[in-house]
């Protein structure tokens, strides 16, 4: 009844669409690479860290809410997505303390001190990530699938080696819980596109943008294999269609995603030819997040009847 | 000596320069990495205040109004190169931790600004006095948040291991966005004291910090202060 005689400012348009069911379906669409990176790690108990780190991102948001007096928001979903995000770029031997503390540093630093939903000047689950690499690198950076240890398929194509780009693109190869699978990934992607919660915009931009760069300066030229090994390999495919298209932390207009999906694109590609680490796209995305503001005045479209040519 | 005492409540607690006034940033968030450091930050400059607030209030009638500035620097920066001889004679460890931040003491805003907004303006003994209590005071600020992000960052305090070596240390702390996370902590837990305090109607924890600008202060719904009467 309370939302029949609701009085709001016009356009009055009615839709069933609530943040909730917004964030359920992105988290409906991360459960393949979910379940896959459960199935992927079994050796390795990955389904225990993954349930640990959304309960504890959902259990803080709860407990600062409720000490803070405020209202709860757990119902929207945003703080389970978080946590599941979060999981998902972990490492699947990291100790269950470091998932929850970087739960807890996603939703209490990144998020509530911010303001909460739709505050956040960067993503929460990608800036808690680069909060445990920095803290714990050596942790952040062991990779284990089936018991045995080695290096990812992103650091042995940096060092020179190669790569099995069947297993990248199937999942079967180490790496962060949820980005080893692109199948995985793409399935939910495609689910999102077919509902028009996200747009290609940026993805497109992100990958296209990323293609050119490690083109001119991988030194292998226009090499297919070369670049499928890259953009299957890491957190590429995840960052690009789940991280980058956050609604809070990217651009509102078209032609402001372009620019901000060409951004993470060049230094994602910067990050991961020139950069110490085999990896670089939650650093890309982050700084990529600081620049919005910035990308948002720039890309502001012009009101209708203003700013015509001087005759 | 009443007024002394004032000048050290003053420069610890009521305008604390670390967690009040907000000031000497520059050192405060980049040699803290350590308990030790922060001690040995704090201390020599604690030196430079006295010293140069002393030399200045004893020179306050001589130094012409236009050219105070470069004075100030001159006076601050012969006790400065004084102090950086001694640490590199004597405590050659703490000189190198330090590196830069010994020089850098020439500018800190503590130093200038205790010169220019009490030293030059008031007698000698109280200007020894405020820079005694503003200097330990940045002393205090600067080893407590050393303190924590030692403790954190790698589980010793003042290079002792104090938590079992189990505990895993949480890197970013002795790193620059743990300096950040820590001062704004601990600025956060010293308001709430004071805010508490404020509420219980002690007088002597009133006008925290205030400068004249009350029109953009958090706290003037609270603060009892003439100044918003006048503006």
């Amino acid at each position: 009844m309370d939302e029949k005689l609701n009085v709001s400012a016009s356009p009055h348009i009615r839709d069933k669409v609530t943040t909730g069911s917004i964030m359920l379906m992105v988290v409906i669409a991360l459960l393949p690479a979910t379940f896959f990176g459960i199935y992927n790690f079994r050796h390795e108990n990955a389904w225990l860290l993954v349930v640990v780190t959304t309960a504890a991102a959902v259990i803080t948001e709860y407990l600062y809410e409720i000490l803070m007096h405020k209202p709860v928001t757990i119902k929207d979903c945003s703080a389970l997505l978080t946590g599941l995000l979060l999981s998902l770029n972990l490492p699947p031997t990291l100790p269950l303390w470091m998932g929850a503390l970087g739960s807890v540093f996603a939703i209490l630093v990144v998020k509530q001190l911010f303001g909460g939903l739709g505050q956040n000047f960067m993503n929460p689950a990608l800036a808690a990530r680069c909060f445990l690499l920095i803290s714990f690198t050596s942790r952040m950076t062991y990779f284990v699938q089936d018991g045995v240890t080695g290096a990812t398929p992103l650091a042995t194509l940096k060092s020179g080696g190669s790569v099995r780009t069947m297993d990248m693109l199937i999942g079967t190869t180490r790496g962060t819980i949820g980005e080893t699978s692109v199948l995985a990934i793409m399935l939910g992607a495609i689910f999102l596109l077919f509902f028009g919660i996200i747009e290609l915009y940026i993805p497109v931009s992100y990958l296209l943008a990323f293609v050119i760069f490690i083109t001119i300066f991988g030194g292998h030229g226009f090499d297919p294999q070369y670049i499928t090994a890259h953009l299957c390999g890491g957190g590429l495919m995840l960052g690009a269609w789940f991280m980058a298209t956050d609604y809070v932390t990217s651009p509102s207009t078209k032609r402001g995603q372009i620019i901000y999906g060409i951004c993470i694109g060049l230094l994602t590609g910067l990050f991961r030819l020139f950069g110490g680490s085999s990896e670089g796209v939650s650093y890309a995305i982050i700084i990529s997040n600081l620049l919005v503001p910035l990308i948002d005045k720039f890309s502001l479209p012009k009101p209708f009847g203003k700013g015509g040519e001087k005759a | 000596m009443n007024k002394c005492m004032e000048r050290l409540y003053n420069g610890l607690i009521k305008e604390n320069p670390t967690f009040v006034l907000m000031l000497g940033m520059c050192p405060t968030l980049a040699v803290t990495t350590s308990a030790i450091n922060g001690i040995g930050m704090g201390l020599s400059t604690t030196v430079v205040l006295i010293l140069s607030n002393m030399l200045i209030s004893m020179l306050r009638k001589i130094i012409p109004d236009s050219v105070r500035m470069p004075a100030f620097i001159v006076v601050v920066a012969s006790f400065v190169t004084i102090v950086q001889f001694l640490l590199q004679g004597f405590l050659p460890g703490l000189y190198d931790s330090l590196g830069l931040y010994i020089p850098l003491i020439v500018v800190n805003c503590i130093i200038l600004g205790r010169a220019e907004s009490y030293a030059s303006k008031n007698p000698v003994l109280p200007s020894i006095f405020d820079g005694i209590g503003m200097g330990l005071g940045f002393t205090v600020g600067l080893t407590s948040i050393g303190i924590v992000r030692e403790l954190i960052g790698s589980g010793k305090i003042f290079g002792l291991q104090v938590l079992p070596d189990s505990y895993e240390p949480v890197t970013i702390f002795i790193l620059a966005p743990g300096a950040f996370f820590v001062l704004a902590c601990l600025t956060a837990l010293q308001n709430k004291i004071k805010n508490k305090m404020v509420q219980k109607g002690d007088p002597s924890s009133e006008k925290i910090g205030c400068g004249t600008d009350c029109s953009s202060c958090g706290r003037k719904n609270i603060c009892g202060s003439d100044t918003i009467n006048n503006a």
